[in-house]
């Protein structure tokens, strides 16, 4: 009994951003023009789920106390290189992704790389290589344009079974697979205890280098197939720097959203997911209550601003001020 | 079955030195299997030096260490615990956002099939949490929500599940609750029943008396006596702890002028949290006021609470009469207060390294340059000068980065920078850690200067010998309360070391001395 409340505790604030979530799409859909149905389903959850596998890319980084600035750019880099190899027969359509997903590896080492050896800080790391990496997306779409392996985007942008969005399948594939492994492994926990304590990480002989190497490569990796998946619902590649900004900014804003600390340390992917859902189905709410579109950057910015304030409330505990340098 | 007496840890002539200063020289220690051995000694006798390389911190300079019958070297403090030598530093290495079950296990968490086997570790847990007696934390609980006392037991656990053969607790007592200490010592009287090792560094007197089989006294970096607990008085402990070699040359005290005078700063029931304890003590203009004691009994933390950097202090700060509550270091510098801070760290909180040596001089005092929000620089120079002439401060050019001096002239430096605020009150933080005789004895001669122009000083230092060569009075401080207050001619290092260690020294017994 006592350890269903330690465990509850630990997750609480996944719990909440799940919450939060299926309070808000009711809302969504129960004012929505068509009401709730398989349709709304679908579009709502192939929007969300794009936000939902960048935001879990950053949660990797975030929570070594890092933050990666570039995973927007490995999101439209990855869709720009879909759109030239994840074409033909099925054959060279899976090689194609293979390769998408080897160069989102790619992108994270170098990042992972640069924090770790050339100590920089990730900021300013991740501007920077994120420049580059949006550099060779436009250099490969100077237009939009291209193509993709049709069956492949059909079936994971479709519904299963007429009602469930393939789309949230395969985002619980890419949890199931990547994420709890992660989780639960001595290099994600290794993760958890750099960014919680780095000093203390080192002294109880954690691998803190490797962890955070690791955590730049699953970042890469998975902002590599968010890229892909935008392939699969747009059918093309489109080097858009808004796009790759936009993703980066609404990224962050999910992971606050979802319970994950910007101080490092705690909060996971799930409740980053559930964060990216809600941020959307934000968006989509003012949609339904007619507010004129202009105004959804803006409040959109509002949300996040909010989010990082409400998850930086502890530092009015601080007794001696020295510490807030630290 | 070990005989209780069989050596299992053996260091010989093992010396450290850092930079000039050495740390430990030609040291000696034999511990036994299944006793409780205690370190003894004040700040700077080689006490932490000794654990490091014990536990492969550092790498001793010279001499051997055989354990277990054969010689060792260790490379990384995993590499000692894996030979079984687990340490328990004073600073702790528990992570906050982890759980108590996580943190045990951390350095090689119980793996089934690649992921880490929650269950598994679980157990690990509950075994080493009963083993240090403390049952009552939850495994699943992070570490951040316990209080203190309960972290330290954590990291008692900790240590214990690394199954050691030597285990050394560096003031592992000092967060804990009394409750607690009886639990710890039931603790670590049943691991010496079962053959380990213990090495116990502690400044309470009294726990060692209850606790220790052996005790071994360092001074200056080497073992001056071992002797078996309950054999000495604590008399003739002080006596062995006593003996550091002076080196320095002190500027004589000149007697402050008027007792009549009213105090320039008084400080009345001064606490915060639990680091300070209804603090009272008064600063006349021209006096030395030394904080004494071990390092780490709430000294720094005065300093700061005064300068306004804590939040949540409570108590009485008076200046020159008036009641001042300095809100921040910005309002302690305000010419009302007048205070002025010598950090500690002269790296990170005195010197901004990559700025020249003109900007770092006038951060504090650029009220004082500037005319409308504009700073005046015939004027900043024009100080600067005076500055550099006073503290003699070596610099090529007042233009270059700061970060390229030598450490004492950084230090001139950062001193040199709140002169220019011209305070009344000036508060020092170990001025002179690791920094050459020459600037030493230069920093003692200014502040004896200052202080004769009119200042109050208040000057926190971790050596006992300025203690008594460059303060009029002496507060030593114990478990962030002041313990005792030594004036004049009664700072003396027998009187310094006693009071440090919070035991009451006997008036010295000449008769016994000359036998």
């Amino acid at each position: 009994m006592s350890d269903w409340r330690y465990k509850l505790s630990e997750n609480r604030a996944t719990l909440l951003a799940f919450v939060f979530f299926i309070v808000m799409f009711g809302i969504y859909s129960s004012n929505h023009p068509a009401g709730f149905n398989a349709n709304v389903v679908q579009t709502a959850a192939n929007k969300g789920v794009l936000l939902a596998l960048v935001a879990m890319a950053q949660t990797f980084v975030v929570v070594t106390a890092g933050i990666d600035l570039s995973v927007g750019m490995v999101f439209v880099l990855a869709n720009c290189l879909a759109s030239w190899i994840v074409v033909g027969s099925p054959a060279t359509a899976a090689l194609g992704v293979i390769g998408v997903l080897a160069c989102g590896l790619i992108c994270g080492a170098i990042n992972g790389m640069i924090v770790i050896y050339g100590r920089l800080q990730p900021i300013v790391t991740t501007i920077a290589s994120g420049a580059v990496f949006f550099g060779i997306a436009l250099l490969l779409r100077p237009v939009p344009g291209g193509d993709v392996y049709g069956p492949l985007a059909d079936a994971l942008t479709g519904r299963l079974f007429g009602a469930i969005p393939a789309s949230l399948v395969a985002l619980l594939a890419v949890i199931v697979v990547v994420w709890i492994p992660y989780r639960r492994s001595a290099i994600g926990r290794a993760a958890y205890a750099v960014g919680s304590s780095e000093p203390a990480a080192f002294m109880s002989g954690v691998p803190v280098q490797g962890a955070k190497f690791c955590a730049y490569l699953l970042s890469g990796l998975i902002a590599s197939v968010a890229g892909l998946f935008l392939t699969f619902v747009t059918y093309s590649g489109e080097a858009s720097s808004a796009n790759g900004g936009s993703y980066t900014l609404f990224s962050i804003a999910a992971v606050v959203l979802g319970g994950v600390s910007l101080f490092g340390g705690s909060g996971s992917a799930i409740g980053a997911v559930f964060g990216a859902l809600m941020f959307r189905t934000i968006g989509d709410l003012l949609f339904v209550f007619n507010l004129d579109p202009l105004w959804q950057p803006l409040f959109q910015g509002v949300v996040l601003l909010a989010a990082v304030c409400v998850g930086s409330a502890r530092l009015f505990q601080v007794r001696n001020r020295l510490e807030l340098f630290g | 079955m070990q005989s209780s007496a069989q050596p299992l840890l053996r260091m010989e002539g093992v010396s450290k030195r850092y930079g000039g200063v050495r740390a430990l020289e030609k040291a000696d220690l034999v511990v036994n299997a299944g006793q409780i051995h205690a370190i003894l000694g004040e700040n700077g006798a080689g006490k932490s030096t000794l654990i490091k390389v014990l536990s492969g911190v550092v790498a001793p300079d010279a001499g051997r260490i055989m354990y277990d019958g054969a010689e060792v070297t260790f490379a990384s403090p995993a590499a000692a615990n894996r030979a079984g030598i687990v340490c328990i530093f004073q600073e702790l290495s528990l992570i906050p956002d982890l759980s108590v079950a996580d943190n045990i296990s951390i350095s090689n968490p119980p793996r089934r099939l690649g992921m880490i086997d929650r269950s598994a570790q679980r157990r690990i847990a509950e075994e080493a949490m009963a083993r240090a007696g403390a049952q009552d934390i939850h495994p699943l609980a992070l570490v951040k929500d316990l209080p203190l006392s309960r972290r330290q037991m954590v990291e008692i656990a900790k240590a214990l599940a690394r199954n050691p053969r030597v285990l050394i607790l560096d003031e592992a007592t000092s967060a804990l609750t009394a409750a607690d200490v009886a639990k710890v010592f039931v603790v670590l009287k049943r691991l010496r029943d079962e053959g380990l090792s213990l090495l116990y560094i502690s400044h309470r007197m009294h726990e060692i008396a209850e606790l220790a089989d052996r005790c071994t006294v360092f001074r200056n970096g080497s073992n001056v006596a071992t002797y078996a607990a309950g054999t000495k008085s604590d008399n003739e402990v002080v006596e062995m702890m006593i003996g550091r070699e002076y080196s320095h040359v002190f500027p004589p005290k000149i007697k402050a002028p008027a007792d009549a005078a009213l105090p320039l700063l008084e400080v009345r029931n001064l606490s915060w949290t639990d680091r300070l304890r209804d603090i009272s003590f008064s600063a006349r203009a021209g006096e030395v006021v030394g904080l004494g004691g071990l390092d780490g009994q709430g000294q720094r933390e005065l300093l700061l609470a005064l300068f306004g950097v804590l939040r949540g202090v409570r108590g009485e700060i008076r200046v020159g009469g008036a009641n001042v509550a300095p809100a921040s270091p910005h309002a302690a510098k305000d010419k009302t207060i007048g205070m002025a801070l010598i950090p500690e760290d002269r790296k990170t909180e005195g010197l901004m390294l990559p700025m020249s040596v003109r900007e770092n001089l006038s951060f504090a005092a650029l009220g004082r340059v500037s005319s409308g929000g504009i700073i005046d620089h015939d004027k900043e120079r024009g100080l600067i000068g005076e500055m550099i002439d006073l503290l003699a401060i070596r610099t090529a050019s007042i233009d270059g980065p700061v970060g390229a001096l030598s450490g004492g002239n950084q230090q001139k430096v950062v001193i040199a920078k709140w002169l220019m605020t011209e305070p009344r009150i000036i508060l020092l933080n170990d001025p002179t850690r690791g920094i050459d005789v020459g600037t030493k004895q230069e920093i003692y001669q200014l502040l004896r200067r200052l202080a004769d122009s009119g200042a109050a000083i208040v000057f926190y230092t971790t050596d006992y010998d300025e203690l008594i060569g460059c303060c009029d009075k002496a507060l030593v401080l114990y478990d962030g309360a002041i313990k005792r207050v030594l004036e004049g001619s009664e700072i003396t290092e027998r009187a310094l070391i006693a009071s440090a260690l919070n035991i009451a020294a006997a008036p010295y017994d000449a008769a016994a001395a000359r036998q």
